[in-house]
């Protein structure tokens, strides 16, 4: 059986799902869609640890733990800032929360 | 037929990920993101790695994509008429990320071959590349002889112990962190 398979789609296909990820923070203002748009940057970083992990070893699938990890714990905490927002400001549309912009 | 379903998924994958961030409604974008983090879990099971596809579904979306649908249903927001930005934030998010996806396009050209002849070059690399990372051969023969979850589960408990240890107190600090934040009076 070959040992690494579909590695520079798998890399173009991570490359792809980032750009989309960015892209979609750069263009919505609604702070939850927002924050879906970190986690499949996430899941993107996620794909290219796999696909290198079949070249590298088992290292790249512990990476991947940390991430999804951190990717809980970003989830859970950010969101509970939004509920925290939204019960101040009723809104979760980010060009009113403007506080910190000076 | 495997190169025919890894495709598949991908255009599945890049189509839920489009879906995401052009859909009105949170709860649409959701379902999209949904749609491709179990193509990525495909993907996974693809690319030889079982467990980390069995947690993907769990974890994302099992318990992230769920967490974000209770949220959205706790805001209750109602029908906005569209929160896309304007046209000059669009063209600014259409160049930057096409800058992004021509740099990140060149990770096509990464080659187990390129890399070796890098390496060749600097020999003080190759020798620190050798400890950080066994070889893949090797991960393949520690799955074949432990299994997919012992070959995962050994490294994770030996070489990578000090840092799961960190990742619970990680875990801790965001879970009061939450509590504090979400609460109304503690």
């Amino acid at each position: 059986m070959e040992t690494v398979q579909f590695l520079g789609p798998s890399l173009a296909l991570s490359a792809i799902l980032f750009t989309l990820g960015v892209a979609g923070v750069l263009i919505r203002r609604n702070a939850i869609v927002l924050f879906m748009c970190v986690e499949l940057m996430l899941n993107a970083v996620n794909l290219a640890f796999v696909a290198l992990a079949q070249l590298h070893g088992v290292s790249g699938y512990i990476m991947v733990f940390f991430v999804m990890t951190v990717a809980a714990a970003e989830a859970a905490v950010g969101l509970a800032i939004i509920l925290a927002i939204f019960r101040h400001r009723q809104t979760v549309d980010l060009q009113n929360i403007n506080l910190l912009r000076g | 037929m495997a190169t025919f379903i890894f495709y598949l998924f991908a255009v599945t994958s890049v189509l839920g990920a489009v879906m995401c961030i052009l859909s009105r409604s949170p709860v649409v974008s959701a379902m999209w993101l949904m749609s491709t983090m179990f193509s990525l879990a495909a993907i996974y099971v693809l690319l030889n790695a079982q467990l980390i596809g069995v947690l993907q579904v769990l974890v994302y979306v099992g318990a992230i994509l769920v967490l974000f649908l209770f949220v959205v249903m706790l805001l209750n927001l109602g029908h906005a008429a569209t929160d896309l930005r304007g046209p000059a934030a669009t063209t600014a998010a259409v160049v930057i990320s096409g800058l992004l996806v021509i740099e990140l396009i060149a990770l096509w050209r990464y080659t187990p071959g390129r890399l070796a002849a890098e390496i060749a070059q600097a020999p003080q690399m190759a020798r620190q590349l050798e400890t950080a990372f066994p070889g893949g051969a090797l991960a393949q023969q520690a799955a074949e002889t432990h299994g997919v979850v012992g070959a995962v589960a050994a490294p994770m408990f030996q070489t990578y112990l000090v840092p799961f240890e960190i990742t619970s107190v990680l875990l801790l600090t965001a879970l009061v962190g939450a509590v504090v934040l979400a609460k109304r009076r503690i």
